[in-house]
């Protein structure tokens, strides 16, 4: 029982990371109609938004190691500590949230510069074209993330007070033994907050009700004068900032590296056919079951019966479901099909 | 046709024989000029330099790709390597390791040359560009790599093309056992080397009562490892509770790390390298699990095989953790003092672990090829099987001659709690003599394979 709660918290978790990339990719394609490789890309490099802050804040006084001979080796000291004693410290502790603040508007920015400079020569041409590109574009992305901070991965900590595990199993009457990190429940109502302010944007505001419009019938939304094409910049900006900031809050439980972005990127295209192209619920949905899938499939007692099966679950799922429901679980008919 | 037969009367078998007999004759008869016979032992072989003034080496490592990092180090290492032996810089390891018959003038007085080719981490591109460092640009000698996966494939294909290949960073028991081949050498200690050299450590660390749970990465180098350190532990008495395989790049470990919760284990080990390591030990310390209490002990996580670098990736959570490493830039021995002073002085940093073996297999090669007199391959293969020498980091070594897998000292390091500077990551717990991870050279099985090819 105790390892089944905690699976299914296991997959939850990874099921938001999922649910929160594939939801960008799909409200791209269901608004541009493009299909964005590059959308893992952004997933790092709001990463890289929470190594940069952690960077800045950890700026250093470098005092030199005597005892090391053959080459320069330091002692190194934040200025912040040394200006501000422990309230310097406790900044430094909560760097990864405080990254969110700089990596909305950074998304933001990056999302409409990508759009407006390359994304939008590419809405005509066919999705292999955009694949291509978009691929491009994530390779070129990682290889300077590479070139400025290296290869290695760069250990980012979550703050002290919630750096440890919660006793969830006394709350679930589970017994004291079961425990989870906070910073992964953390992760699990962050995610949910998220698609839950995406979903009420689209739904209950004028703007989103735009949108949708714009998503079900182009040519009419443009007919009645309004600029769908800006709106749709926009949303390909929100898309990135979502992305960015599920890379943000990742930090902790993945230390990242310049190819983080890959690692997901094929998962998350997996989430998206599965859901439906272009459903922003079957996102959601097929994200959370395949997180949850992944999870229960690594139990040792699944894989003495199926050996191997947590390597290939994912997959296997989705071809089932694709042979049943060709066009996912909540994917709409004329969606990829004109 | 048959006209021009008749008039000549020879057939193709006459002319044969006849230069057969001239030749020998010549031969006995010392009437042969000596330019003729030198060289004549060495049958043409790839990577002849020839009458060239120049010879190239090719250092196959991971530029791009997760070991990248990795692969940037055993390049500067194998450029400080190329400096020394062509007399230029203060030398290094080449005024510390005896015998060395190197004298600072290239090989064999030919000057050094390399090119590079990216493995990438991947059998498939790594072999693709040793073929073309082979078959291209003639390279003597391939060396370099940062995975067991990629040198046994670069191995197997340095055999077939009779290039001698001297492994770089490569862990798995199988490098130089089932997998071992002629053209194949390897500096590196291996997987079994480790849990002879930790077993001990952790029983007088942790004690002989004590249950294992192990996390293992789903390939060649895993497996051994995994293999190698459930016996060694067995044997100090502890109990194997579970090995579970892990899909390499996993990324998200949590699944995998949650059953060890309830598992009744106290101890995790982690047979995991580089990113996979990172991530699986952040996340074990995330859950908790080096807080919790098992058994009426402390939990403890192992990490058999470790590194600075990885150790600098995983940051608070590498700390107080305990592994092995094949050699540490703080030893404080004459060669180990030297090559990080050269490396120290070149980069401005201290150089990793691969970039030590690295360095000294290059140094290595050079010195069996100067000992054969010739480049050609099976002659140094003789110099390098049993070679002996000291000076090189690790006390007392022996390059095997059956299984060319060199016999050193090992190091039982520990992530350090309180740093002196930033790369002062690891503390070495204890140096492991070489007696106690020996082990007999038939018991991973495997067959060199012939001399020439």
């Amino acid at each position: 029982m105790d390892a089944i709660f905690l699976q299914i918290l296991n997959g939850l978790d990874k099921g938001g990371a999922y649910a929160l990339i594939a939801l960008g990719l799909t409200l791209v394609f269901g608004t541009l109609g493009v299909v964005n490789f590059a959308h893992g890309a952004i997933f790092m490099m709001g990463a890289f938004c929470a190594v940069t802050v952690e960077k800045i804040l950890t700026l250093s006084v470098r005092v030199k190691d005597e005892s090391v001979t053959f080459f320069d080796a330091y002692k190194e000291t934040p200025y912040l500590e040394v200006w501000f004693g422990d309230t310097g410290a406790a900044i430094i502790d909560w760097s990864v949230p405080l990254s969110i603040i700089l990596a909305i508007p950074v998304m933001l920015l990056i999302g409409i510069v990508m759009e407006r400079s390359l994304i939008r020569y590419f809405y005509k041409r066919p999705h292999a074209d955009q694949i291509l590109v978009t691929f491009g574009l994530a390779i070129v992305l990682q290889e300077l993330v590479k070139a400025f901070f290296g290869a290695n991965p760069i250990p980012q900590g979550a703050p002290d007070v919630v750096a440890g595990s919660a006793a969830i199993g006394a709350v679930f009457g589970l017994g004291e033994a079961v425990v989870y990190p906070w910073w992964r429940l953390i992760y699990l109502a962050f995610s949910l907050v998220t698609i839950g302010l995406v979903f009420s944007f689209l739904h209950f505001t004028t703007y989103g009700m735009v949108v949708r419009a714009g998503m079900a019938d182009r040519e009419t939304v443009e007919l009645l004068g309004i600029n769908i094409e800006r709106r749709f910049t926009i949303v390909f900006g929100m898309a990135a900032v979502v992305a960015g900031l599920a890379g943000v809050m990742y930090t902790p439980v993945l230390p990242p590296d310049y190819h983080l972005g890959m690692d997901f990127l094929v998962l998350s295209f997996v989430v998206v056919v599965v859901g439906g192209m272009g459903s922003l619920p079957g996102a959601v949905l097929a994200g959370f079951l395949l997180g949850i899938l992944q999870s229960f499939s690594s139990m040792t007692e699944v894989k003495d019966i199926f050996p191997g099966i947590d390597q290939v679950i994912i997959y296997l799922v989705a071809v089932v479901i694709l042979l049943t429901r060709p066009r996912g679980l909540m994917g709409r008919r004329g969606v990829m099909e004109s | 046709m048959s006209d021009t037969k008749k008039i000549l009367n020879v057939s193709r078998r006459t002319v044969l024989k006849g230069s057969a007999a001239t030749t020998g004759a010549a031969i006995i008869g010392g009437t042969f000029p000596m330019h003729f016979i030198k060289d004549a032992h060495a049958q043409t072989f790839r990577g002849d330099p020839g009458n060239s003034s120049s010879v190239k080496l090719g250092f196959n490592v991971p530029q791009s790709g997760p070991y990248a990092d990795e692969g940037a180090d055993e390049l500067r290492a194998y450029q400080l390597a190329v400096k020394h032996l062509n007399g230029e810089g203060d030398g290094g390891m080449m005024n510390t390791i005896k015998p060395l018959n190197l004298k600072g003038n290239g090989i064999l007085g030919k000057k050094v040359e390399f090119v590079t080719g990216d493995t990438q981490t991947k059998s498939d591109a790594a072999r693709a560009s040793a073929k073309r460092m082979i078959e291209k640009d003639n390279v003597a000698m391939i060396t370099g790599g940062s995975s067991s996966g990629v040198a046994v494939a670069v191995q197997g294909l340095c055999q077939e093309m009779g290039v001698i290949f001297m492994a770089g960073l490569t862990h798995s028991n199988d490098t130089t056992g089932k997998d071992k081949k002629r053209y194949g050498f390897r500096h590196f200690f291996n997987a079994y080397m480790s849990g002879q050299a930790i077993a001990p450590v952790l029983l007088d660390e942790y004690g002989a009562e004590r249950r294992a749970y192990h996390l293992t990465a789903d390939y060649t180098w895993g497996w051994t490892q995994e293999e190698s350190i459930k016996a060694a532990t067995e044997n100090i008495g502890w109990e194997t509770v579970n090995t579970v395989r892990t899909p390499v790049g996993a990324g998200d470990f949590s699944q995998y790390i949650t059953p060890v919760l309830n598992s009744g284990a106290d101890v995790l080990i982690l047979n995991h390298y580089g990113k996979d390591m990172v991530n699986s030990l952040t996340q074990a310390v995330q859950f908790g699990l080096r807080d919790k209490q098992v058994n009426g002990k402390n939990f403890e996580i192992v990490v058999p095989l470790y590194s600075r670098l990885m150790a600098q990736g995983a940051g608070d959570a590498a700390k107080g953790i305990l592994g092995t490493t094949n050699w540490h830039w703080s030893l404080q021995d004459e060669g180990s003092q030297a090559f990080v002073k050269s490396f120290g002085q070149e980069y401005g940093f201290p150089p990793s672990q691969a970039a030590h073996t690295c360095y000294v297999q290059t140094l290595l090669y050079a010195n069996a090829c100067e000992m054969a007199g010739t480049f050609a391959p099976w002659e140094v293969i003789k110099q390098l099987e049993g070679f002996e020498f000291d000076g090189a980091g690790n006390g007392p070594t022996l390059y095997r001659a059956a299984d060319h897998q060199c016999f050193k000292d090992v190091l039982v390091v520990r992530g350090k709690q309180n740093p002196q500077s930033n790369f002062d990551l690891l503390e070495v717990v204890k140096e492991v003599p070489r007696s106690q991870v020996e082990y007999p050279a038939d018991m991973f099985g495997g067959e060199l394979g012939p001399y020439k090819v």
